[in-house]
């Protein structure tokens, strides 16, 4: 940016690195060079050499540790508490996965090490494919993805593929207005149109409108089930039959996986693509943004498609199959996110079939019983029992007392309390979609049910002390129409103008 | 029940206020003909110590770069690791955090991603850098794209054949469905063949695709890339670059470079079997509108106190649907953390010496392995801390003789390029001890 730091004169919570720089202060110790020195310059041609070093601060361990935890402190984590993040399943991480992820026998392996040497990482990979294929119900598995949005496009591209193969070019595909953004996004990123199918006053896909839509320009079908409002969608396989009548492919966003481990399988339901987030149902933390893990299970008829490499096993070597023709290619440098698939077979391991039937039941029955204990409290579109997730309205607060939404997601945040998603999904008005996860006790859901209905009363009796909310958390409400106008994306140096 | 906190008796108490018998029944909106009456074919929980004995064995049948002296990089690369790396990534108000859509309680993770740009753009010399890709490859395949947005004409993609070759994969996955043609440039010499790449650059080109230092370690002619991009307009120059290098290699903002990216591994983030890693990506300012992923902005709350948001989110898919910069959502978020914490450890000066001493190692072997019979260096060109041996015999081989004296000694470039079996690429980074570095050439020479 050219625009100079204008920020000047406020205060701050906890200064940038760079603030706390002091000329020659160190934080690092390597050894003395043991080999003979040259001069740069006769390593590397004078006009290659870095002129000016970079700005990185100056700053001794501990300066940097206590930044660092510090800030570590002013985010609201799964670990400090209640996160009912609709869509996100904020699920408690378990810590020994954690554990096993850092083992030295994993971390310290180069990708292209020869393969006899990675026997347990290419075991471990496999295996992981396996279990994700028994609860798709496909045979074929990728672990190259490495986010939800990641296995999107790559299925999308197999999708592609597929219909290539056939001779036939297909352009559009079909996505409810219910669908998480990623999927329009992904769709246009492989080179298709998007056409937005409405929901039918049940929250299901609106047949009627899909049989108007459907013809043999349709490449395929994208949809999560349980859907983005927490219903499961009752004419599923029906729709499955529409779209493989006009040939095309259904894509199974697993976003919404956590509801139906062991109990629905998308493969069962005729979809051909399903990914996995694995850093969602698998447990494996989200990181503040990644990194995940994104998998995707296929059928038979796109398994020649898949990105190379596919992890194989011979009975009795584990190895890398590269030798597939017909492969889209590659989606990721390596073999993806190979660390967070150590944490989601670790938890594959541990809960076991039972395990991981008890997590579906338990999602879902959280849910249910925080959606029953707010319907009387705030508008519910959909009245009928939920999966995993639910989505309330807030256009009653927003109407009689103009309370909108937002404004009762940082009166929560006072609480302690993370909000649900908001304003999402988009044919709920004012939405506040509500997904506990099945790592909360009973004591942690009435919590969050008493802030819940403390702010609705509060709507009604003092609505402008909402508007005021959050007032305990480490910063209020930002100005983000100033940082849209008028981008500061980097800190300047304090002499930077005249540098420049 | 494991991580279930629930017990039979609250379930009892939740089933009865919701007034149902059993769990079942919140289960029977599932039409009966796609619900799964099966047993799932997965193996019976473990205990915590079952399981951890039982992944100590799986993780205990590696052979691992701890017990092998590693001089493999090839785009992903041993240094060191500071420990305070690692304690930090191990916050768990970091770790356990989403994507920080409510700033007022994920300040930690705005501020260290917008540390982060700021780092990146210093390192590269850019204006601006969003807050990670999911790898080198994908950063560069996503500059590609945004050089598409930044124009209004041209289908032409040009990339440089001494690109890593599995970026140049993803790149070729990408374009498959788009009207563009990729123009791989061949190489000569080790570096790009600039006749073929003069002839390959047009008017309707909207990207050139350059690594620098190169997948074989080599540094490109990049003012003669400068120079070409220069005379056409839409043809943007992106630079894939090893970040550590640029401790004392100029960077590519100096010579020309519009969008900047490459693999972020070899800041903080173990090797891990090739991921999780993090791409990084930079850009002049006047291209922020069209960057792909999340970017943090500066701004204030109510109080006047200085904070942190997401900022010009109308680029991203959860605001903009199907008219979205890029699909990406879920990045590298603590990858990013390891990178801002590693480069907040080493500084300005430690960066500059962790990159001198691997240049210095890494000429040291060089010149040592070109001096023994039966081995060369293939090029007689300025590199960084990765080189190319030509062996009187396939490089595969001397990879397996060489792993019996727990040496891992480069990669086999057969692997990858044709024509290039007798090819060995060998990485030294600031880890490798002259010890270390000797027993190698010995290795060899015993070899030989």
């Amino acid at each position: 940016m050219t625009e100079q730091n204008e920020i000047k004169d406020i205060s701050v919570v906890e200064p940038l690195i760079f603030e706390l720089s002091s000329p020659g202060r160190r934080g690092y110790s390597l050894p003395e060079l043991d080999v003979p020195q040259e001069e740069l310059d006769a390593l590397l041609p004078a006009d290659m050499l870095r002129e000016e070093d970079p700005q990185l601060p100056e700053v001794s361990e501990v300066d940097v540790v206590r930044h660092f935890v510090r800030l570590s402190q002013l985010n609201h984590g799964v670990d400090t508490g209640f996160y009912p993040l609709g869509s996100c399943t904020m699920k408690y991480s378990p810590k020994v996965n954690e554990n096993m992820a850092r083992l030295s026998g994993f971390t310290a392996l180069h990708p292209y090490q020869p393969e006899n040497m990675t026997q347990g990482a290419l075991q471990l990979l496999y295996e992981t494919g396996e279990y994700l294929k028994e609860l798709a119900g496909l045979p074929e598995v990728t672990m190259q993805p490495v986010a939800g949005a990641h296995g999107e496009i790559t299925g999308m591209m197999l999708v592609r593929a597929y219909h290539e193969s056939l001779g036939e070019e297909r352009t559009k595909v079909i996505i409810p207005d219910s669908a998480h953004g990623t999927n329009p996004a992904t769709a246009v990123m492989a080179g298709y149109s998007t056409v937005e199918i409405p929901s039918n006053e049940n929250g299901d896909v609106d047949l009627d409108a899909l049989e108007e839509i459907l013809d043999d320009d349709v490449a395929a079908l994208m949809l999560t089930n349980p859907s983005t409002l927490g219903l499961y969608d009752q004419n599923i396989k029906e729709i499955a039959q529409m779209i493989h009548d006009v040939g095309g492919l259904l894509y199974y966003d697993g976003a919404n996986a956590n509801a139906i481990m062991g109990y629905s399988r998308p493969g069962d339901m005729g979809f051909d693509i399903v990914h996995f987030n694995l850093h969602k149902t698998f447990s494996a933390p989200h990181g503040g943004g990644g990194p995940g893990s994104g998998p995707i299970v296929v059928s038979d008829k796109l398994a020649k498609f898949l990105p190379v490499p596919v992890v194989s096993y011979d009975g009795e070597d584990y190895y890398m199959d590269y030798d597939r023709p017909d492969s889209i290619g590659k989606v990721h440098t390596f073999y993806g996110n190979f660390g967070v698939n150590i944490k989601a077979y670790a938890y594959i391991r541990s809960l076991g079939a039972e395990g991981l039937k008890a997590v579906a039941e338990n999602a879902v029955l959280n849910a249910n019983y925080l959606q029953e204990s707010l319907k009387d409290y705030y508008h519910l579109e959909f009245d009928r029992p939920c999966m995993h997730e639910f989505v309330l309205s807030g256009k009653n607060q927003k109407r009689e007392h103009g309370v909108s939404t937002l404004d009762i997601a940082k009166a929560l945040l006072d609480y302690g309390l993370h909000p649900p998603t908001v304003y999402f999904p988009l044919i709920i008005d004012e939405a506040l979609m509500i997904e506990p996860t099945e790592t909360e006790s009973r004591q942690s859901l009435d919590e969050f049910i008493e802030a819940m209905i403390e702010i609705a009363g509060d709507a009604e009796e003092e609505p402008e002390a909402l508007h005021e909310a959050p007032i305990n958390t480490p910063v209020r409400r930002l100005d983000e129409a100033q940082a849209a106008r008028n981008p500061v994306v980097r800190w300047y140096p304090e002499d930077y103008a005249e540098d420049d | 029940m494991k991580y279930i906190p629930n017990t039979d008796e609250d379930r009892r108490a939740m089933l009865e206020s919701l007034g149902v018998e059993s769990i079942d029944d919140l289960f029977a909106s599932i039409p009966e003909e796609v619900r799964f009456r099966g047993d799932i074919d997965i193996p019976e929980g473990m205990s915590e110590m079952e399981l951890a004995k039982h992944i100590e064995g799986l993780a205990g049948k590696n052979l691992t770069t701890e017990e092998y002296c590693c001089f493999m990089g090839a785009g992903a690369y041993d240094h060191f690791l500071p420990a305070a790396v690692d304690h930090m990534v191990s916050r768990e108000e970091f770790y356990t955090a989403y994507t920080p859509y409510q700033p007022e309680v994920s300040q930690g993770t705005l501020q260290v991603i917008f540390e982060f740009q700021t780092m990146i753009s210093e390192l590269t010399g850019m204006d601006v850098a969003n807050a990670s890709m999911y790898d080198g490859g994908t950063a560069m395949m996503e500059a590609a794209l945004m050089a598409g947005r930044l124009t209004r004409r041209g289908e032409r993609i040009v990339v440089s054949s001494s690109v890593h070759p599995q970026y140049r994969e993803i790149l070729k996955t990408y374009l498959h469905g788009r009207e563009w043609d990729l123009v791989e440039v061949p190489v000569s010499d080790g570096v790009t063949d600039m006749d073929a790449l003069t002839e390959a650059v047009n008017d309707d080109t909207i990207a050139v695709l350059m690594q620098n230092p190169n997948f074989f370690g080599l540094l490109e002619p990049v003012e003669e890339f400068q120079q070409l991009t220069g005379e056409f307009r839409n043809a943007h120059l992106v630079v894939a670059c090893d970040p550590i290098s640029l401790g004392v290699i100029r960077p590519p903002a100096t010579y020309g470079a519009d969008i900047v990216v490459g693999e972020g591994q070899p800041l903080g983030n173990p090797l891990s079997f090739g991921g999780p890693y993090l791409g990084f990506f930079a850009a002049g300012s006047r291209a922020v509108r069209r960057m792909p992923a999340r970017i943090i902005g500066q701004t204030e709350d109510v109080d006047g106190r200085r904070g942190f948001v997401m900022t010009m989110q109308t680029r991203e898919q959860h605001i903009r649907r199907e008219r979205a910069t890029s699909n990406i959502c879920t990045n590298e978020g603590l990858n990013a953390l390891a990178a801002t914490v590693y480069l907040s450890l080493m500084g300005r000066q430690g960066l500059r010496e962790v990159a001198e001493q691997s240049l210095q190692k890494a000429h040291y072997a060089a010149q040592r392995i070109d001096e023994l019979p039966g081995y060369r260096l293939k090029y007689d060109r300025p590199f960084f801390k990765e080189f190319v041996v030509e062996c009187d015999r396939p490089a595969a081989e001397v990879v397996s003789s060489l792993l019996e004296h727990k040496i891992l000694a480069g990669f086999d470039l057969g692997r990858m390029v044709d024509g290039m079996d007798n090819s060995l690429l060998v990485a030294v980074t600031e880890k490798r001890t002259k010890e270390e570095i000797d027993e190698l050439v010995a290795r060899l020479e015993g070899l030989a």
